[in-house]
């Protein structure tokens, strides 16, 4: 009997919520209805009893896939109100950090797309390479998650020097790797047959709905604030920003492939060129003020505002992730496809909680509701998937 | 009852159940079954229904919307069971301590077994507390 | 794609009085504050016209008379964040939805309300985002004031 895994990007929930309705006309998908809130850990208001300190170990906790995009965005942020900026050390630092966690998200979302389309070795060997990743962060920063190394200033760690030939001997195992998984999605037909032309958002949508990340880039709209805001290390290496103007889950998945080796350019490049010195100013304070802090996350933009009294206490702190404005595009991406590509567009933004558990699909003309659970997506999904091999690989 | 419980510790069906979390802690249990990990050939299988599941895994921090699903979920899971809560926001919210949304911990809620912490545990720590759980409940049957 | 200093002269041509105040906290980080009137078309202009990509609004409540809520925007390829504010009185809690002009705005300005009591006028649908729906009515766990 195989085991079924919880599917869904990354928020492996319960049963019963239904955070999306599809309704159906026949097999096709006319709209989707979204609900909000299981996640809704009332960060901004916790937030107003932290310190300014505390605030950055807060934040690392909105997601844990992309932890380290919110503290980024909150000691800029900080920094923003005060004028303050880091030591060029703790810059290069904060760049690695930020980098290795973008090739280890997408590692984790090729690996669950690749599960949740019936490629289960697609799934196991992401996932095993996403361990050297993991592995080199614990032995940065003394965690595989949570890195907490950022503060406002600077950052609360050094890299050790005889750490960094070790960074480089990962990076040379991961290039490989990169170019396996770009081979794997570009070369295969029954691939190209699932993701080609699904779920496409168009530019004119991407712009509406203020969409951000792989998901932005992938439908022609060329915005990173790594390169549009620079902000940490970004200014001071050469690297591409991924652009394609599809906009199908293809796309989306092709983006975030040529980022992980991206990434590992900026991060050889940040090594390369980092000096020795200081890692942190010690400021002591945040003055009154409000600001703006920004990072690009695996998912896109993180963008957090503040308001600060003075006091040791934010009198206000904003959130936003990438996410919240990405899912609710999916809302027309969805409009005209099946229901076994649904679950896998929904899943191509990479949201940061998983609400393709469960779905509940009513049909428009009938009435009749039905709920597919995680297994039944999957099982879905992937006879659709055998269906196209047998077509295609005849 | 005791028949039950030593059948279960033999090969244990596990079904993940989050509550307002951030998914680090569901992501190392999903890394629990990848190749470095592996926890299939311990005999521990991650199941996509509860009404197959011998133990509950429970993350994040019972935020009130999920409650009445986490009471219906629990409903269905067959009795004798375990429930383990993993993660500092199981256990006792953590830094989410005050928030608005979760005044309630999870074992207010249900009757948990196994306490796993960290923020998040390791896939280790994991595997290391439910063969705790396992030696445990042997012992006692 | 326009540069920051043709954009800003735009928006100060088109907007004239309407803005209160232009403040510069650095280069990167503009402050604009308008009244709550003029909220929908100088979004609509900033939207519309010169491709403003909205970004979040994000409401603050004062010790003052008002609730501000200021609507983030960036424009493609340039680094400054342009932030409208708008001070929206305690005492008439009201202001346009620009939902049916930025479909962005759509889940903001739900949670906004939940968040602080702040109706936003021909807003499609203005019910609970993320808090429960049993959730106390009159109960803003944003509003300092409780």
């Amino acid at each position: 009997m195989s085991t079924v895994i919880p599917i869904g990007p990354y928020h492996p929930l319960q049963e019963e919520p239904e955070f999306f309705r599809l309704h159906v006309e026949g097999e096709r998908v006319s709209s989707l209805e979204i609900e909000l809130g299981y996640n809704h850990r009332g960060i901004e208001k916790l937030a107003e009893s932290k310190s300014w300190d505390q605030v950055v170990f807060l934040v690392e906790r909105i997601c844990g896939i992309c932890s380290t995009s919110h503290p980024a965005a909150s000691v800029n942020c900080q920094e923003d109100i005060g004028a303050i900026i880091a030591p060029e050390r703790a810059q290069y630092i904060r760049t690695v950090i930020c980098e290795l966690e973008r090739i280890h998200s997408h590692l984790l979302w090729v690996g669950l797309a690749g599960h949740f389309l019936g490629y289960n070795t697609v799934w196991m060997w992401s996932w095993k390479y996403r361990e050297i990743v993991c592995d080199l962060l614990e032995k940065i920063t003394g965690n595989r998650q949570s890195y907490a190394m950022f503060k406002a200033g600077g950052v609360r760690r050094d890299l050790d020097n005889e750490d960094i030939p070790g960074v480089f001997d990962a990076l040379d195992q991961l290039k490989p790797v990169v170019a396996l998984f770009r081979g794997a999605i570009h070369d295969d037909p029954v691939l190209h047959a699932r993701l080609k032309g699904v779920g496409v958002l168009s530019p004119e949508d991407a712009h509406a709905y203020g969409v951000v990340g792989p998901t932005a880039r992938a439908s022609g709209v060329p915005i990173d604030v790594r390169k549009d805001d620079p902000y940490f290390a970004y200014g001071w290496v050469d690297f591409q920003m991924i652009v394609r103007d599809e906009g199908d889950v293809y796309a989306k998945a092709m983006c975030r492939v040529d980022e992980i080796e991206q990434a590992v350019l900026i991060i050889e490049q940040c090594l390369k060129q980092m000096k020795p010195g200081a890692i942190d100013i010690h400021i002591k304070e945040i003055p009154a003020g409000e600001g703006i802090g920004r990072a690009e996350a695996p998912r896109g933009e993180v963008y957090h505002y503040a308001l600060s009294d003075g006091s040791n206490f934010p009198a206000r702190y904003k959130v936003r992730a990438p996410s919240y404005t990405n899912i609710l595009s999916n809302e027309v991406a969805v409009i005209g496809e099946s229901v076994a590509d649904a679950a896998l567009i929904l899943a191509a933004v990479d949201p940061c909680y998983c609400c393709t558990e469960r779905l509940t699909v009513i049909d428009s003309v009938t009435h009749q509701k039905e709920t597919y659970r995680q297994s039944d997506l999957l099982q879905l999904s992937r006879a659709k998937t055998n269906a196209l091999r047998e077509r295609l690989l005849r | 009852m005791s028949l039950k419980l030593k059948t279960l510790t033999r090969s244990i069906w596990v079904y993940h159940l989050a509550t307002g979390s951030c998914n680090n802690c569901d992501i190392e249990i999903l890394d629990c079954l990848t190749p470095r990990f592996d926890i299939e050939r311990l005999g521990m299988q991650l199941i996509g229904s509860p009404c197959h599941a011998d133990a509950l895994l429970v993350t994040g921090n019972m935020t009130l919307k999920n409650i009445p699903r986490v009471r219906a979920v629990y409903e269905q899971v067959p009795k004798p069971n375990v429930v383990i809560a993993i993660g500092t926001c199981a256990l006792g919210h953590g830094i989410f301590e005050g928030s608005y949304t979760s005044p309630h911990r999870v074992d207010e809620v249900l009757p948990v077994d196994l306490y796993i912490p960290g923020c998040p545990p390791k896939p280790e720590g994991m595997i290391a507390g439910v063969a705790k759980l396992i030696g445990l409940l042997r012992e006692t049957t | 794609m326009m540069h920051w200093d043709q954009i800003k002269t735009e928006i100060q041509t088109h907007l004239g009085q309407q803005v209160q105040r232009w403040r510069e906290h650095n280069p990167r980080r503009i402050y604009i504050d308008i009244h709550p009137d003029s909220l929908l078309s100088v979004a609509q202009f900033l939207f519309e016209t010169l491709s403003a990509r909205f970004i979040i609004a994000s409401g603050v409540d004062t010790p003052r008379d008002c609730i501000e809520v200021l609507y983030h925007f960036d424009f493609q390829g340039l680094p400054q964040v342009l932030s409208l504010r708008v001070a929206v009185p305690k005492s008439r809690l009201e202001v346009d939805s620009l939902a049916p002009v930025i479909k962005g705005t759509f889940w903001i300005e739900q949670e906004i309300h939940e968040l602080f009591g702040i109706v936003f006028k021909n807003h499609p649908d203005m019910k609970h985002l993320l808090l429960p729906e049993d959730w106390p009515e009159g109960n803003y766990p944003l509003r300092r004031d409780l």
